[in-house]
């Protein structure tokens, strides 16, 4: 028997109508088109993509906050549209970088308050919330105004308020989005540890962090403009990259380098260039190994001096660039439609 | 059955947690002494004014039935903005200030419920406001309130009547509230203010031009002034002109039917409200003031 789906769409398509004044005539904004996935129960399901991807107004979907435009949604066995009450008994959402909450309440008291509306007994919230506070970090603030917590904390509260009532599907967006690298790194063990405690949990994170998808995710769905480019264990979805190799170069260079001249040796798939602090970044991708002694030579005629030089192992990056034909930040830094 | 039940709770739950929470919002002013002088001066001042525009009108004939008439409504009219801010506000506070409106969206709440919840620290609040201008009136205005007179069963049925119907209307600002993510911020107060003068709070209906009179008896609160009126002074009140041809069992079925009415043209005016809003996206819209 196959296993059931915590989670699956059908041809889910969400269009947004935008106009900025009331002169201007009425645009529309394509943010999912024809998306259908399947998530099972117990899956650590990651959606990786750029800004503006769709990753936010997917979610937004899933938790009944917004409605479809087209297409289907189930969640834990119901309809988003149909049965949004079934389907809130049943999951919990964050969204990370920002600092929701009364302000005026202790940190215990937001938690308890949404630990209510679940139906928790007042003991065993108390408990949860004093382990969760433990495990993240905050356990000595549980007694402060949840307005004099810094930005960082008060996400901190609201992560443990995701977990605190043990939702069967949570759904996190961008969790670690505006953490340092200590706590960030805090709440990816954690998501992880809570997983495992539980085979029937099942967890959809968003992120635009590599990373956070490889290291995390059983499965990660790669989207881009509103449609799922690939979807896949991230091992398998760079297995497809197996015939190319990828190499880091770090150089001194009196200027940008040319491009151009690079991508125009045979074997070289991609090249981009990174400014670094004091040296340049070169992400290279090439089809035959053979094809470096002529970078290598091509970097001599443009004066740039090699400063180290790695083969590594693909990333989900490469997964990306392989789909879309652009890395993840150039795809990001062009200017989007004025709005 | 077992459903049904789950249902109960879900509600109750709602609207005891959010109770709750809006009593620790309001009141945690940080000067007790600043809220009492608030919540004594604001309804004080305002019957004040009302009383010093009547004496002058009428060369301070204070013994007329009219005087008791435009007293008590005034008094009583303190729990429509009241209530009706109550249930609407939580939208604005929630979605913009505290941004947890999505948070409390996605749990399972029942949002009538939450909202009438976070209503009743505005209620006791107002409940406040109305018992210092009945008793700044009694004890100083000579307002004609004889406590053995009262007709208690009808003026606690009457307000309990009244004040559900307050907050089932207060939906319809909420939906409203919900759909329009700008502008509503003063919803509450300004349709109060607006129905103010259609529902016969300090002067009868026969003083409106005849075309506007409709309003009035279309309005529930219209009937739920009048029925509070009898059941205190019930006497006097009987020298008042608009319903002088109802008995307090028919103002009574009229303000049960009204209601009635009234609550459900709101429950499905919100639940159209709330799907619209979803369709466009507007729980989590917040307009960075
Ligand atoms: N309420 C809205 N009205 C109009 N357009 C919107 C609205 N919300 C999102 N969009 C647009 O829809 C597209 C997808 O947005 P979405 O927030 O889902 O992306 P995202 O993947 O979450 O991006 P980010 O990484 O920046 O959070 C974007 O182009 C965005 O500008
Ligand atoms: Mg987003």
């Amino acid at each position: 028997m196959s296993q059931p789906l915590a989670v699956k769409t059908e041809n889910l398509g969400r269009i947004y109508k935008i106009r900025n004044n009331r002169k201007e005539k009425q645009r529309e904004l394509l943010a999912l088109e024809k998306v259908n996935l399947e998530i099972r129960e117990g899956e650590l399901f990651g959606l990786l993509g750029p800004n503006g991807a769709g990753k936010t107004t997917l979610i937004k979907i899933l938790t009944t906050l917004l409605s479809p435009t087209s297409g289907r949604a189930w969640v834990a066995g119901f309809d988003v549209t149909q049965q949004p009450a079934e389907v809130r008994k049943r999951i919990n959402m964050v969204s990370g970088g920002e600092t929701s909450g009364y302000g005026l309440l202790t940190v215990r008291e937001n938690l308890w308050m949404f630990a209510q509306f679940y139906g928790i007994p007042s003991d065993e919230a108390n408990r949860r919330i004093k382990a969760l506070a433990e495990i993240v970090g905050i356990a000595d603030r549980l007694n402060t105004k949840s307005s004099d917590l810094s930005t960082g904390l008060r996400q901190k509260m609201n992560i443990i308020r995701g977990f605190l009532t043990d939702p069967e599907v949570l759904f996190l967006d961008e969790p670690t989005l505006g953490l340092d690298v200590g706590a960030s790194r805090d709440v990816r063990s954690f998501i992880r540890r809570w997983m495992d405690e539980n085979p029937h949990r099942t967890l959809l994170l968003t992120t635009h962090y590599m990373v956070e998808a490889e290291e995390l995710c059983d499965r990660v769905a790669i989207i881009n403009q509103g449609r799922v480019l690939a979807c896949d264990t991230p091992s398998r979805l760079k297995q497809n990259l197996h015939h190319e190799i990828f190499f880091q170069v770090w150089v001194v260079a009196p200027r940008l380098l040319d491009e151009y001249s690079f991508l125009q040796i045979n074997g070289v798939k991609h090249f981009h260039q990174f400014p670094e602090e004091d040296s340049l970044r070169l992400e290279i991708t090439l089809e035959e190994e053979g094809a470096l002694s002529e970078v290598i030579n091509e970097l001599t005629v443009q004066s740039a001096r090699i400063l180290r030089l790695e083969k590594r192992e693909p990333t989900l990056e490469d997964v990306f660039v392989q789909l879309v034909g652009q890395r993840m930040e150039e795809v990001e830094n062009v200017a989007l439609p004025a709005n | 059955m077992k459903g049904i039940l789950m249902q109960k709770s879900v509600n109750l739950r709602s609207f005891l947690t959010a109770s709750w929470l809006g009593w620790q919002i309001e009141s945690n002013w940080t000067d007790p002494f600043l809220f009492a002088t608030y919540s004594i001066i604001k309804p004080v001042a305002g019957a004040a004014i009302l009383v010093l525009m009547y004496s002058i009108v009428t060369q301070g004939n204070f013994e007329s039935p009219v005087f008791a008439y435009l007293y008590l409504g005034n008094a009583f009219y303190q729990y429509v903005p009241a209530v009706l801010t109550g249930v609407s506000w939580t939208i604005i506070e929630d979605r913009e200030h505290y941004r947890t409106l999505k948070y409390i969206y996605t749990a399972p709440v029942n949002i009538p419920f939450y909202l009438f919840g976070r209503a009743v620290a505005k209620f006791i609040v107002g409940t406040f406001g109305v018992v210092i201008t009945i008793a700044a009136g009694v004890l100083f205005l000579n307002v004609p309130l004889d406590w053995s007179q009262v007709n208690w069963p009808l003026f606690l049925l009457t307000l309990v009547l009244g004040i559900i119907m307050l907050a089932v209307s207060g939906l319809i600002l909420a939906g409203i509230t919900l759909k329009t993510a700008r502008h509503s911020y003063y919803i509450g107060d300004v349709v109060a203010g607006g129905l103010f003068l259609f529902t016969g709070a300090i002067f009868p209906l026969e003083v409106l031009p005849v075309w506007l009179r409709p309003v009035g008896y279309l309005l529930p609160i219209t009937y739920w002034l009048e029925l509070i009126r009898r059941s205190l002074v019930g006497a006097v009140a009987e020298a008042f002109p608009t319903f002088t041809t109802l008995s307090n069992g028919d103002l009574l079925l009229i303000l049960a039917a009204s209601s009635l009415a009234f609550g459900i043209a709101s429950i499905f005016i919100f639940r159209s409200c709330d799907h619209q809003a979803r369709e466009r996206g507007l729980i989590d819209q917040t307009t960075n003031y």
